[in-house]
């Protein structure tokens, strides 16, 4: 099995050698099997809160976090358990947390929508609707201030293109010319609303000619494509030439979160979604190339699913916070 | 450079409050390079209120930055830069401007700590110009203090003194986190003794402007400086108050009003934000809810803004928030009802 070998490899598939699509591959799987855990753990009363899964968007996640660095910085989103995983968090850590665990990644404090993980990189996924935008700013402004190289990476979905706080980051994030990606995941919904009719231009990557900067519309779906782009936003970032703005169109198999009852959005249009399983769709292409067969795909996904098992399993058995502790950490001494 | 006031042979140095604000900006920049100073027009405009004003000629427009006017995006760029580890301190250039960056400062900046589990801190500041009596009307001239005062993980600072708004700044600029400071911009031009060096003011410590035995006022902000200035007045009427200056609602020094109020038997709260749902309510029931209730003389009484939004007619903006008159009454009031 080995790359670049197979004639009519797309450019973007064969720029990525075994090992990066194996790493790939166990990523992608890694979110969807955490997310499944995730519900089943919800069905089966383990946790407390609601949960925004992301099954069906693995593809935006790890393909454009792909080409970072270990010490670049990644926001994420309320939908936000497949960056952290792309970004190498452990799972245990992660499902610890979302038990609320004092073991968790927040100590049990920040549940499924605040999930961090400062030291490697990952300053919070954000319980608001574009919370994390007017942040990445800031980030950029210390990486320049600081000139340590690094980039921030900023993911926010279809609808927070709509607040206030996008287009005054994707302004000040150019015409200081930072080390910003945007990444903005178009899943068509915000919760209920067709981004159709929310948003007057046909795709969010449009907007980036508003604030100077180019604007990369995506098949989200297209894990080689997805990172193609991003190593080159990164690279433009990283050499202080200014930000991106990338929209990885994509969807959302589950509904918005565990209330949603999919009374916006026909079975016809998510069955057609499904047919496009970026995880499907990329083992389908390596294994037209000759890169993997179907017996090393197979164990790339099982070996996913037993980390992920152990990982429900630790969580499992880890302490709760003890409520003496309830205003630690409300102020750093 | 700073209009200097050097008496002869003496340490004694008099600056303006906006002077010591931006000594305390300059030699925090010297002494970090992690700090910043951003907001609108505060480069070579030299800010809205002459509080920057020559410091990005000192510094560079690197770490002196205008912004374009995008509140929410400047409060999100703050809390970013602080998480990455620099000490940005930002400009809201007129403090009502901050409804704009609500989101960033109360969601964010205030529970970022707490929510990654103390994994992170945000060491910013926030410095916001407010209160009225310059006629600039309703949404020009609020004191919204309050408001982040009920938020956990914020700290609220209101120095009244050009001493203190140096030391209180350059205490806020070390610590670690969020820290908002309400400037009242008729104090910028009160002039007071400001040591040369870089001092410290702690967080979180009333201060006793004068001592007294029969009533204790407590004021925030300009009220204490007016509060302060009534004492005389008062003492004239044989009434003599103990004048407690907050300087910082959140922390809040219950120690030192409870103490003054054991003493006095009486107290009156002065300040300038709208009465209703205020600070004065916040100090009242604290007072009520300790054993020091069992000392009051008097019912409590609080002076707050009026039930109104800050009118533009300077006559009807003097009448919607506390005078000295009022204070002078409001103090003479609680003493005779304490003696009946």
């Amino acid at each position: 099995m080995s790359a670049h070998q197979k004639p009519n490899q797309r450019p973007e598939l064969a720029a990525l050698d075994d090992a990066t699509v194996a790493q790939a591959l166990t990523r992608m799987h890694l979110i969807r099997k955490f997310e499944e855990a995730a519900e089943a753990s919800y069905m089966r009363g383990l946790i407390h809160g609601t949960m925004h899964l992301s099954i069906g968007q693995e593809a935006s996640a790890v393909g454009t976090t792909l080409p970072l660095e270990a010490h670049d910085y990644i926001l994420s989103t309320h939908r936000g358990h497949g960056h952290c995983i792309a970004r190498g968090a452990e799972p245990k850590l992660m499902f610890a947390e979302f038990f609320g665990k004092e073991t968790g990644y927040c100590k049990g404090r920040g549940g499924s929508m605040h999930i961090a993980d400062v030291e490697g990189g990952n300053l919070g996924a954000n319980g608001i609707v574009g919370g994390g935008l007017p942040i990445a700013v800031g980030v950029g402004m210390s990486i320049k201030a600081q000139k340590n190289g690094r980039v921030c990476m900023v993911f926010f979905g279809d609808g927070a293109s709509n607040e206030g706080a996008f287009h005054e980051a994707l302004n000040m994030a150019s015409i200081w010319k930072l080390p910003v990606v945007f990444v903005c995941e178009n899943n068509k919904y915000g919760m209920s609303m067709d981004i159709g009719r929310a948003m007057a231009v046909a795709n969010v990557a449009d907007r980036a000619s508003a604030y100077g900067m180019p604007g990369h519309c995506l098949d989200g779906n297209d894990l080689a494509g997805v990172a193609a782009v991003a190593k080159e936003a990164i690279a433009r970032a990283r050499s202080s030439e200014g930000p991106s703005l990338i929209e990885c169109k994509t969807y959302r198999w589950r509904g918005h979160s565990k209330s949603d009852r999919n009374l916006y959005r026909s079975k016809e249009e998510i069955e057609d979604w499904r047919n496009q399983d970026p995880i499907r769709r990329l083992e389908d292409e390596l294994k037209a190339h000759d890169r993997f067969d179907a017996a090393a795909l197979m164990k790339l996904e099982e070996d996913a699913q037993r980390d992920i098992d152990a990982a429900v399993e630790f969580a499992r058995t880890c302490p709760d916070p003890d409520p003496k502790d309830l205003t630690r950490d409300v102020y750093a001494l | 450079m700073p209009s200097d006031t050097l008496e002869a042979g003496s340490e004694i140095r008099e600056l303006s409050y906006a002077e010591a604000v931006r000594e305390a900006l300059g030699q925090a920049m010297e002494a970090d390079e992690r700090v910043f100073l951003f907001g609108e027009d505060v480069g070579v405009y030299g800010g809205a209120f002459g509080v920057s004003g020559d410091l990005v000629h000192r510094f560079g427009k690197e770490r002196v930055i205008d912004t374009p006017i995008s509140e929410l995006g400047i409060a999100g760029a703050a809390v970013g830069a602080a998480i990455t580890g620099m000490r940005p301190v930002l400009e809201i250039q007129f403090s009502d401007f901050v409804t704009l960056a609500m989101e960033q400062l109360v969601n964010q900046a205030a529970k970022i700590r707490f929510m990654f589990g103390g994994k992170a801190s945000v060491p910013m500041v926030v410095r916001l110009p407010g209160g009225s009596g310059t006629g600039a009307a309703a949404q020009h001239s609020q004191s919204l203090e309050a408001w982040f005062a009920h938020v956990p993980g914020l700290k609220v600072l209101q120095p009244s003194t050009p001493h203190d708004a140096k030391g209180m700044l350059l205490a806020a600029i070390d610590d670690p986190n969020p820290v908002l400071i309400f400037e009242h911009k008729l104090l910028y031009k009160t002039k007071g003794h400001v040591p040369a060096e870089a001092y410290r003011v702690p967080i979180g410590k009333a201060a006793i402007r004068r001592e007294g035995t029969d009533v204790t006022i407590v004021g925030s902000s300009i009220m204490a400086r007016k509060a302060e200035a009534v004492a005389e007045r008062l003492a004239s009427d044989g009434i003599s108050a103990e004048v407690i200056d907050l300087r910082s609602i959140r922390p809040i020094d219950f120690t030192t009003i409870a103490e003054s109020v054991r003493k006095t038997h009486r107290l009156l709260v002065v300040y300038e934000g709208v009465k209703t749902m205020g600070i004065g309510a916040e100090i009242s029931a604290m007072i009520a809810e300790s054993e020091v209730f069992d000392f009051l003389d008097a019912p409590i009484i609080r002076l707050g803004g009026a039930d109104a939004p800050i009118p533009y007619n300077p006559v009807l903006e003097k009448a919607a928030v506390p005078q000295e008159d009022d204070i002078v009454a409001a103090a003479s009031n609680l003493v005779r009802r304490g003696e009946a």
